[in-house]
């Protein structure tokens, strides 16, 4: 196991689409200050908003957790319900169950959580209705 | 071609970002649904939009769009343009609707540069 280098916990609430995308900009700005970029910063930022506002549109409320090690840095998006049901049918491109406020403001194309998978050099996923999603993403980097 | 360029191509009003007019256009994509700009756009962008809430300044900083263009006459909130300019993105709006406004960008020879890798 690789040491951890940083590790950085940031609550999201559910329902609170004004100040969605503040996680992940906050995220991005703070891993370009230690020389992280272009490309690999880029997709970093884009999984990182897609997990912050699934965790506001679908969820009960939940955590997203970056952390650095010497190679890599992992994202993680747990929450506390509801779960998803059908994990395979989640992951096709189109499936979404978003809110009519959610579509309107230009989200719920079903495309969030195959771009997670797409941006993210290891992505795993695990849900349990009635308790909850796990969400890990890895990102390989060169010596930051 | 620079933004400047296309101010004049598309007949647009400079919103936000006049001080930065020299940067190069090289790649477009158009959408109103930003779930779809998040999945598609692969490189530095044009976003050529009709949508006009907050969610399309914080799609573009997260995906380094340095150049918005709102067509069919739309245009957004001080509140946005206030975002955008503390974000350097340039902020375009044209009466032109978004299929015309395509079109004009693409017979002036740009393309969308933003491939899609593999699932
Ligand atoms: N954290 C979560 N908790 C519960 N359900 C979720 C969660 N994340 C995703 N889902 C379910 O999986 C579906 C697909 O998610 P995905 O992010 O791919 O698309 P979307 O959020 O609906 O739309 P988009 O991401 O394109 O805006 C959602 O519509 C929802 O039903
Ligand atoms: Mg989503």
């Amino acid at each position: 196991m690789e040491s951890t280098i940083l590790k950085n916990t940031y609550e999201i609430n559910a329902g609170e689409f004004q100040t969605a995308g503040d996680v992940s900009a906050n995220i991005k700005r703070k891993l370009k200050q230690i020389g992280i970029g272009g490309t690999v910063l880029r997709r970093i930022a884009v999984a990182s908003y897609e997990a912050e506002l699934n965790l506001i549109i679908h969820s009960h409320g939940g955590k997203l957790t970056l952390e650095m090690t010497p190679s890599s840095i992992i994202l993680t998006s747990a929450d506390v319900g509801p779960g998803i049901p059908d994990l395979s049918k989640a992951m096709q491109e189109g499936y979404s169950t978003a809110s009519e406020e959610a579509r309107d403001l230009g989200f719920g194309a079903g495309m969030g959580l195959p771009n997670m998978k797409r941006n993210a050099d290891g992505f795993s996923i695990e849900s349990e209705v009635g308790k909850g999603t796990t969400i890990q993403m890895r990102f390989d980097v060169k010596d930051a | 071609m620079t933004i400047r360029e296309l101010v004049t191509l598309l007949d647009a009003r400079v919103l936000c970002g006049e001080d930065k007019l020299d940067q190069d256009v090289n790649n477009a994509f158009s959408s109103d649904l930003m779930s779809d700009v998040l999945a598609f756009v692969t490189d530095k962008t044009v976003l050529i939009t009709g949508l006009t809430n907050i969610h399309v300044m914080r799609t573009a900083e997260m995906l380094d769009i340095h150049c918005i263009v709102y067509a069919r006459g739309k245009i957004p909130s001080d509140e946005l343009l206030e975002e955008a300019d503390e974000l350097d993105i340039v902020v375009l709006a044209t009466a032109h609707n978004c299929y015309t406004t395509c079109g004009l960008m693409y017979e002036a020879g740009i393309r969308s540069k933003n491939v899609r890798t593999g699932a």
